[in-house]
């Protein structure tokens, strides 16, 4: 494993914090913007040959979770004029520390499983681990939709750590149909909010809980 | 000799350089901000009128208001002994004085918060409380990095945890630095009062955190505030520095100029750093802070796997 | 050829986009789906189908799995060409474009060997039957959506995570990390036990919210019973099924590395907490679709139940795949004709359908006989031959527990199903117009008669082609 890919990583774990701890949702878009640009620059640490295959796939990881996701996201959150995110269910320093407390776990957890020797004593596992955990915090606990699609993004990121750091055999076709479908499914999702702000007024989801029983 | 020389040297520079850091903040916010601003030597000439003017003291206060100022000095001007600049020796080191520099500055704000009490102002109580409060939070931050540097160094000594093999422990363990270097940055701006945690410039009383804890000092003895908060600056500028520039270059020529362009620099960043952001609203403070804990935790969760 | 199933309905889709009338365009539907099916007893008789360097085959798994969901795709597309033409003017070509989609992405994933196609395919099915759910527009649908698209996502993102997990497995085996059904399963013995059972339970846990068990079945109700009709119908007979068919491939890699019994016991305890709580929420529902939705959360429990008791249970849940899809089926688009006649769906304002609407009245009786396993439809032989396993094999307390929910399913939805169908209509006139049609009904009658046939006869074609796939899933013990 090269040098370089542990403190790349504790960034990457450092704007999970970041995540959880602030309120703009603007912010948390950046944040999780440029936790896509650090996983699209990763596997240039990773894979022993650059070819023409893994230059594609960063470019095209870059491009979609680094700009293209985020900036559709600005576009929703411009249309639904809101800034802040309401009082979450689990105020913003208890999701840090649970954030805290979970990546703690991940750290440990991550001892159990048997690694290859060039993964043992890497970080890759604990980030993806933490990322996931704080994916998982924002989707249950935050209110506003476009903080639980970011949340949802989060975790896709996380799991994205995991597979493109472990798996350098992982064929080209199914990341690009990964990252499509993670396109497409924030693309619905906007769609979705679009929709939701034009029949409540608002992006709270404390208007979706009609359905019950 | 050479101790008594190198002594000399540490003194005249902890007492000479801090105000020196304040102006170049004060330029750098200037600079971002268009203006000229005021020249860089401006503290000096503040702290020369204010020991000429009088002191207008309350009739409600007491002894404890004109402690405060002085045992403020007197505790930011022992800290400075204790930490070691250029090549990792103090005039003052012992085994565990890390914890005699967190209870020195700890003791200095106590007497700030209650000279502030005893004015008998609710806006200083006000100032007071915040201060103390954000202190509660900074000091884990301060104490886990400082354990970091321990378990790296295998000693209680500033000196020695700071010293030179620092270097070497940059390239082994360079992650775990990096937290502590980010969380005791954040901690620099805590304490001194810097955007995000509070702003300097103010003029609002129910915005300020620390200077309203001072509104009432006038004369000399605002004067001893303004030289004492430089120097509690430049402790903890120090120990940024040395933590990010370890290196000793044998010779005391290299090693003065180095460690004074580091604390330039540690100026300017932090100017930078109240150029670029706003102030943080109040309940938000405690999260960063919060952050900034987690972020030396994970040093030593780093350390220790 | 392989290729062509799953194009076909792509490029019909293509098409349903381009048509302008409204009026014409759910009609081409039927005819997609008829030459989709065509396709599918080609490949059904021909010599076994490979593509794509061994990414894209036909075993006998996907054999069921795929003639099961022409089948009903075929069944459920007239009905909803029917059904979109009845008095509603609504726009329906996002519709019939995400309709042919979503079966166009379910044959890729019954099809697909390689994991991570596979895992495409299905978010791909996510994704285009959302839409769908939305298709009325109103707010109570939108929060179903939402609920729907987030819940399914998030649990699909975690399947992911699993099959990472899996391909992981193989750090200590001569293979290349690989995703690959067939070299997994090839080199299974050598896998890494501890991410394995990570992976199962992920996948499990992933696919399982897909599938609807509980505790993550949380979106089902509401999205059946927001959909129109045919949505529903697909969603609990097709694609639910497809779920499980994912977490059967995992299954199988994890039963040839001998991790067979740590699955078992899990899949087993799940199976009877969905059960129970389809049991549960099924008693005293007063919205006849979430009631029927319940009852696919209780069914997947039986599928994955049945797969976790092994032996001859595994024959039983195969069968009762086809048995449940075709139920729900039939049970769905009744309820689809019971809301468009009635203008609602809650049991205060329905009673009397079999007055009002004979035929569809009489079938929904019908159906709900079946869905609740009375004999001689399909569903009783295929519970039968489960706790004919189960006990069999001594699992006593499963089985008894087994028993014990059927009974009270059948209790809870007779409960509710019977005054809706007995009774006197209500005095309000029923929506003006909408009587019992050839093509609203002939669709019902027509699984209805599969479901019974199936109870009475099953082909020898089909129980060969059952107990192969069973088989494969049996690898060791």
């Amino acid at each position: 494993m090269n040098q370089l890919l542990d403190p790349l990583l504790i960034v990457a774990l450092a704007l999970n914090f970041v995540t959880l701890g602030v309120s703009r949702i603007r912010g948390v878009i950046n944040a999780v913007a440029l936790q896509g640009i650090l996983l699209g620059i990763l596997p240039l640490f990773v894979h022993q040959d650059l070819g023409f295959r893994v230059i594609l796939l960063v470019g095209v990881t870059i491009g979609l979770k680094g700009f293209v996701i985020p900036r559709f996201l600005v576009h929703a959150l411009r249309e639904a004029t809101i800034q802040e995110e309401v009082k979450p269910l689990v105020n913003f320093m208890g999701s840090l520390l649970l954030g805290a407390v979970g990546t703690g776990l991940g750290i440990v957890f991550s001892y159990t499983l048997p690694l290859a020797e060039q993964h043992t004593n890497s970080l890759v596992v604990p980030a993806s681990l933490s990322t996931v955990w704080a994916g998982f915090l924002m989707l249950t606990t935050r209110k506003r939709a476009i903080m639980q699609v970011l949340g949802y993004l989060l975790l896709e990121n996380g799991i994205f750590m995991f597979g493109l750091l472990l798996l350098e055999a992982t064929p080209f076709l199914v990341e690009i149909g990964i990252l499509l479908d993670l396109f497409t499914g924030v693309f619905v999702m906007g769609i979705i909010i679009h929709h939701i702000n034009r029949e409540f007024g608002s992006t709270s989801t404390e208007h979706l809980t009609e359905l019950k029983g | 000799m050479e101790t008594i020389f190198h002594d000399a040297v540490h003194v005249l520079l902890a007492l000479g350089l801090p105000p020196l850091l304040l102006g170049l903040i004060a330029k750098t916010k200037a600079l971002f901000a268009g203006r000229v601003g005021p020249s860089v030597l401006q503290p000096y000439y503040d702290l020369i009128k204010l020991v000429q003017k009088g002191s207008v003291f309350s009739t409600t206060t007491t002894w404890v208001f004109r402690a405060g100022p002085v045992v403020a000095l007197v505790t930011a001007g022992i800290a400075v002994l204790l930490i070691p600049l250029a090549d990792a020796t103090a005039p003052l080191s012992f085994t565990g004085d890390f914890v005699l520099l967190a209870y020195l500055l700890g003791l200095g704000r106590f007497f700030t918060a209650s000279a502030a009490l005893d004015t008998g102002s609710p806006f200083e109580g006000m100032g007071a409380a915040r201060e103390v409060t954000f202190a509660c939070l900074a000091e884990p931050a301060f104490f886990l990095g400082m354990l970091v540097l321990a378990k790296l160094s295998g000693s209680l000594q500033l000196a020695d945890m700071l010293g030179s093999s620092l270097a070497s422990h940059w390239s082994a363990d360079g992650e775990s630095l990096v937290l502590v270097l980010l969380s005791w940055f954040i901690i620099l701006l805590a304490e001194n009062s810097r955007i995000p945690f509070d702003d300097p410039n103010t003029h609002l009383e129910l915005t300020m955190i620390h200077e309203v804890m001072v509104l009432d000092h006038s004369g000399p003895a605002y004067g001893m505030i303004l030289y004492g908060a430089a120097l509690k600056l430049f402790v903890f500028g120090a120990l940024v520095v040395r933590l990010a520039f370890p290196m000793t270059g044998g010779s005391p020529w290299l090693d003065w100029p180095i460690f004074v362009g580091g604390m330039l620099v540690v100026a300017v960043a932090i100017g930078v750093v109240e150029s670029i952001m706003a102030r943080l609203r109040l309940t938000h403070v405690p999260i960063l802070l919060v952050a900034a804990c987690l972020l030396s935790g994970f040093g030593i969760i780093l350390l220790v796997r | 050829m392989t290729l062509a199933l799953i194009l076909v309905p792509l490029v019909a889709a293509a098409l349903v986009f381009a048509v302008p009338a409204n009026r014409w365009r759910p009609w081409l539907m039927p005819v997609a789906s008829l030459g989709h099916s065509i396709l599918v007893v080609f490949a059904l008789q021909g010599p076994p189908v490979r593509a794509l360097g061994g990414w894209l085959v036909l075993d006998p798994l996907g054999k069921i799995f795929l003639g099961f969901v022409s089948v009903l795709f075929f069944i459920c597309s007239i009905y909803t060409a029917r059904y979109l033409n009845l008095g509603h003017e609504r726009p329906n070509r996002i519709f019939c474009v995400c309709f042919l989609l979503s079966l166009s992405m379910m044959t890729l994933v019954i099809l697909s060997h390689h994991l991570g196609l596979m895992w495409v395919g299905m978010e791909a099915t996510t994704l285009a039957m959302a839409p769908n759910i939305y298709f009325y527009h109103t707010p109570r649908s939108l929060e179903a959506t939402w609920k729907y698209l987030l819940i399914c996502s998030v649990g699909i993102a975690m399947a992911l995570f699993g099959l990472f997990f899996l391909a992981y497995a193989t750090l200590h085996t001569s293979l290349e990390p690989t995703l690959l059904l067939d070299d997994l399963v090839q080199h299974a013995p050598e896998l890494s036990h501890p991410w394995l059972r990570a992976a199962f339970v992920l996948v499990l846990v992933g696919f399982g919210t897909k599938m609807g068990l509980a505790p993550m079945h949380t979106w089902l109700p509401d999205a059946h019973g927001e959909a129109p009709a045919p949505v529903s119908a697909m969603l609990s007979g097709a694609l639910l099924p497809c779920a499980f068919l994912a977490i059967l491939r995992v299954f199988h890699i994890c039963n040839a590395a001998g991790e067979g019994a740590f699955s078992r016991e899990i899949m087993v305890v799940l199976g009877l907490f969905s059960m129970a709580i389809g049991a549960i929420f099924m008693t005293g529902q007063r919205d006849l679709k979430r009631l029927l939705a319940y009852s696919s959360v209780e069914h997947m429990g039986i599928l994955v139940f049945g797969i976790g008791i092994g032996g001859l249970a595994v024959f039983g849940a195969l069968l009762h795949v086809l048995n449940n899809g075709l139920t729900k089926v039939a049970l769905f688009l009744s309820a689809g004709n019971i809301q468009s006649a009635y203008g609602s769906r809650s049991t205060e304002d329905v009673s009397g359908a079999i007055r009002g609407l004979p035929i569809t009245g009489t079938l929904f009786l019908a159906g709900f006989f079946a869905i609740t396993g009375s004999p001689p439809f399909g569903p009783f032989l295929s519970e039968f031959t489960i706790v004919n396993a189960a006990l069999g094999s001594d699992q006593f307390l499963a089985g008894a527990l087994f028993l014990l929910l059927l009974a009270i399913v059948f209790i809870g939805m007779g409960s509710t199903i019977i005054p809706v169908v007995q009774g006197d209509p209500p005095e309000a006139a029923a929506q003006p117009g909408f009587r019992d049609g050839f093509l609203t009904s002939a669709p019902i009658l027509v699984s209805l008669a599969l479901v019974l046939l199936l109870g009475v006869y099953i082909p020898p074609p089909l129980e060969s082609l059952l107990r192969e796939a069973a088989a494969l899933l049996e690898v060791k013990r």
